[in-house]
């Protein structure tokens, strides 16, 4: 258990210096990238092309196994059905994404950073996603 | 479309994507786990025994991150152009949105696309449309 925060926290870290180094916590930066339109800063297309140059090994070696380094199991999706869920929430989150630059991890970051607006962000971030559970609970399945 | 070459930032955008990946690698082969940001932070909203503490461990890693690089150089600049009214707005619809369709740019457009999950590259390239229209329709029809 205590292995297993300590990576997480070694990740989480890691993850967090790739999105500043990368560009990706600044959301002027982000808006730069997702306005073609404008003076368009392709900058961001390559933040995707090195993380899944690195992630692509990663999950092809993972897929292969049982258990992690770890020895915890590994839990990797297995769904390859389209359904309205997913188009839906992919398309909703574009537009919350579009509208102020945040996607969840670079607003962390940037609340780590002590941004009074990413904090604003991440409240109600937590709130959408709190909405959401509540809204699941409630349903009979 | 025009690029604006002053803004072009290759090498540290590549630079940055590597240690992306490097800690999506981490946490899959390590923990056995897919580095999504909101469904880490979504699962804290619903916990379960025993699947708490590497969720909270791996936010703290990603908020102390600044703390981290500061400790060694200034930290790039965080404009936020977006005022308080819409940040809520902004906020609420990637909470809901992300849980809802499983995954944001982490889950799905990092560790997704690099699984070759064709759930994941429809959504990917849902979100990155419905956000070029946003900030289209935010910039240049409304006039941001």
């Amino acid at each position: 258990m205590v292995k297993l925060s300590f990576s997480a926290w070694i990740v989480g870290l890691l993850f967090g210096l790739g999105l500043l180094v990368s560009g990706m916590a600044n959301p002027e930066k982000v808006l730069g990238f997702l306005d073609l339109a404008g003076a368009w800063d392709p900058s961001l297309a390559l933040v995707m092309v090195g993380a899944i140059a690195v992630g692509f090994f990663a999950f092809r070696r993972a897929a292969g196994q049982e258990r992690s380094f770890l020895n915890e199991p590994m839990q990797l999706p297995t769904r390859r059905d389209l359904d309205r869920r997913l188009l839906l929430g992919g398309l909703g989150f574009g537009v919350g994404w579009g509208l102020a630059g945040f996607c969840p991890g670079p607003a962390l970051v940037a609340l780590g950073a002590g941004e009074l607006k990413a904090l604003v962000f991440v409240l109600a971030m937590l709130a959408g996603m709190g909405i959401f559970e509540l809204l699941e609970r409630r349903k009979p399945s | 479309m025009m690029i604006d070459w002053t803004a072009f930032t290759p090498w540290s955008a590549l630079a940055g994507g590597v240690l992306i990946g490097l800690a999506a690698a981490l946490l899959v082969l390590l923990n056995g786990r897919i580095a999504g940001i909101s469904g880490i932070v979504g699962g804290l909203l619903a916990p379960k025994r025993g699947d708490v503490g590497w969720r909270l461990a791996f936010v703290a890693g990603l908020v102390l991150a600044p703390a981290l690089w500061m400790a060694v150089a200034a930290l790039p600049p965080i404009r936020i152009e977006a005022g308080y009214p819409l940040l809520i707005v902004a906020g609420l619809v990637v909470g809901f949105s992300t849980r809802y369709g499983t995954g944001c740019t982490s889950g799905h457009g990092v560790c997704g696309i690099s699984r070759l999950s064709p759930r994941s590259i429809v959504a990917t390239l849902a979100f990155m449309a419905a956000g070029f229209v946003t900030v289209f329709v935010a910039r240049h029809l409304m006039g941001g």
